[in-house]
């Protein structure tokens, strides 16, 4: 039991958006952002990270909360899991993100789990999570990529040194839906696209998203162009409750008649950062939904594909996620 | 240096070979707690020390090794002396920056009710309700929860002391094997049936999907959760 006690850290409650930003300039690297706990709380009882101050986000109402906007809806960035997959507006014009949210985790953790933590959520690679001292972690090797290495939920595209991949979920749901991420820092507000937050290990091998320490992330806007598109999620895990994806597809579809106008196919699982099969989406567009279409998309998704010792199911899995997503199947 | 750089970051050894005397020089009441000091027991400690209604320190089950000692009040930081809502009643206590709420509940306020199984979100043997809705508490830091209504298995009992509908249900469909598991999922039917009071089969499984029973009696605490909203 002992090892599950959390190193001693000062924790800080702030009240509003502005007290939280000053204590993430103030702490720098030294700080931790704290939402809802399901990532944080394994990192500091496991003592993989020692912050010295946590900054416990709960307090700040502004964060939290789904609001329409002139050209879609934005949703704060501590809203839970749980309102994501059961709020009224995101059910009825973005469907595909609440879709996603229903398959995080378990009730318990959706009711905690918030949608900005979700998708700042650091790998799960777990030679990493126990803690040793592998390139991510600022070492010189990579437990994961080695021979005789588990690998069996690793990536089969991008790996550069490191070959962790984007656990969550909703990722993949927001890469489609081209939503936007609002951050803040004590300096101002920068709007990033979602396609661009996710942090690939050849830029940046440390870190996830493109987040610096005293950024926060506010708010995730989800434009109208690509509201109530057709949308397909599907997750395939170990067990339907707790298992983070072994590959998850997300996918929208938008019809003129019975073509294809325009359409985003975003894997979760293959790589470091939530994967577009641009050149699925590029097969699809224009033809209708065939079976034809969909086996080509399948194919093409996965091209390329460099699997390791033991994560080649990977590759078909991928492959009929795809196919499954175009034919709406 | 301050507090906080004097525990480090190390591994859990770093912390643990911090004198006791720091510790006691801070509360030196509590350093009767230790059972490798004294003959008191922790347990008869805490029970003595929730029985006077006095507040809770701090250090009591911890072990004075392996806290960190932090002065009461942080420059900015939390207070450690809180108050929490549980079952119906306000209790005053001292609780640690990084202190989970199960390890306030089963270890400083006497409420073993609540069980830790897994301590990492894995398992929904620690569930308890915050404001009616089922958290894991072994993974909600207990400064989040000053001022919101907290439930445990403890509190649900009628005021004789009957057992709440759920546990009568659980009873009579003998739906605890070992029983481990048991206020876990007693507490996750209890928040469905307030929110949904006739679910489907299928609803309820989903809602009681966070909570493993390792000795498999899933069928049995779903035929109990069914009986329980018939019977309500
Ligand atoms: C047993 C278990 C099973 C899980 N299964 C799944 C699963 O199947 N699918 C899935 O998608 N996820 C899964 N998760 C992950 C869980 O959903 C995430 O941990 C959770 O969504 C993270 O959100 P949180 O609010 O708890 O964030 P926290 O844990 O508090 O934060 C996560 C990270 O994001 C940072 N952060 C949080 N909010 C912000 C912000 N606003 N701005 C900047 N940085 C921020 C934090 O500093 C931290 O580094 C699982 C977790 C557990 C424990
Ligand atoms: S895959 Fe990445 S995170 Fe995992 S051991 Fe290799 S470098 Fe570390
Ligand atoms: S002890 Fe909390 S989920 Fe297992
Ligand atoms: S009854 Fe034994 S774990 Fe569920």
């Amino acid at each position: 039991m002992m090892k599950d006690m959390m190193a001693g850290f000062e924790l800080f409650q702030p009240a509003d958006v502005e007290t939280a930003l000053d204590l993430l300039d103030r702490y720098g690297d030294r700080g931790w952002r704290l939402a809802g706990g399901y990532d944080s709380l394994d990192w500091l009882k496991n003592r993989g990270k020692g912050p010295t101050a946590v900054i416990d986000l709960e307090g700040i109402d502004e964060l939290r909360g789904i609001r329409e906007t002139s050209d879609g809806i934005e949703i704060g960035a501590l809203t839970t899991l749980t309102e994501v997959e059961t709020n009224g507006l995101i059910q009825e014009r973005f469907s595909l993100l609440a879709d996603a949210a229903r398959h995080v985790a378990s009730p318990q953790i959706r009711n905690a789990g918030t949608l900005g933590g979700n998708l700042c959520q650091d790998t799960r690679c777990w030679y990493y999570r126990y803690g040793v001292k592998c390139y991510r972690a600022g070492g010189n090797t990579c437990y994961a990529a080695a021979p005789e290495a588990m690998n069996r939920e690793h990536a089969v595209f991008g790996a550069s040194r490191c070959v962790a991949v984007t656990p969550s979920d909703c990722a993949p749901a927001v890469v489609a839906l081209d939503a936007q991420m609002v951050v803040r820092n004590r300096r101002g507000q920068r709007v990033i696209n979602a396609a661009d937050f996710f942090m690939e290990p050849s830029v940046d091998i440390r870190r996830m998203t493109v987040l610096e320490p005293e950024d926060l992330l506010v708010a995730i806007r989800l434009p109208n162009a690509w509201a109530n598109a057709s949308f397909y999620f599907e997750k395939v895990a170990d067990r339907n409750v707790w298992d983070f994806p072994l590959v998850n597809v997300a996918a929208a579809f938008r019809m003129d008649g019975s073509t294809v106008a325009d359409a985003r196919i975003v894997c979760g699982a293959v790589q470091c950062i939530p994967r577009r099969a641009r050149s699925a989406e590029r097969l699809v567009r224009g033809q209708t939904r065939s079976d034809q279409v969909a086996t080509s998309a399948g194919a093409a998704a996965v091209q390329g594909a460099e699997p390791l010792a033991f994560n080649q199911f990977k590759v078909p899995l991928m492959q009929n996620l795809v196919k499954r997503a175009v034919q709406g199947a | 240096m301050s507090d906080s750089d004097l525990s480090g970051f190390g591994p859990a050894g770093t912390t643990r070979g911090l004198p006791t005397a720091m510790a006691a020089a801070q509360a030196p009441e509590i350093i009767l707690a230790d059972a490798r000091s004294t003959s008191w027991s922790r347990r008869d400690f805490i029970k003595g020390i929730v029985a006077s209604g006095a507040t809770v320190a701090g250090l009591s089950y911890f072990g004075a090794g392996c806290t960190t000692p932090l002065p009461a009040q942080t420059a900015g930081g939390v207070e450690r002396l809180i108050s929490l809502d549980v079952n119906g009643q306000t209790r005053r206590v001292d609780v640690l920056p990084g202190e989970t709420l199960a390890m306030t509940l089963r270890y400083k306020l006497g409420l073993t009710g609540t069980k830790l199984g897994c301590d990492r979100a894995e398992c929904g043997a620690c569930t308890v309700l915050i404001g009616g809705v089922t958290h894991y508490s072994c993974s909600t830091l207990t400064h989040r929860v000053r001022g919101r209504e907290i439930t445990t298995v403890e509190g649900l009992a009628g005021p004789n002391g009957e057992l709440h509908p759920v546990q009568q249900a659980f009873v009579a469909e003998l739906s605890p094997q070992c029983g481990f598991c048991t206020p876990g999922q007693v507490m996750a039917a209890v928040a469905l049936l307030d929110r949904n009071p006739n679910p489907t089969r299928e609803e309820a499984r989903v809602a009681m999907s966070g909570n493993l029973c390792r000795c498999g009696a899933y069928h049995n605490y779903l035929d109990g959760v069914m009986r329980a909203a018939r019977e309500a």
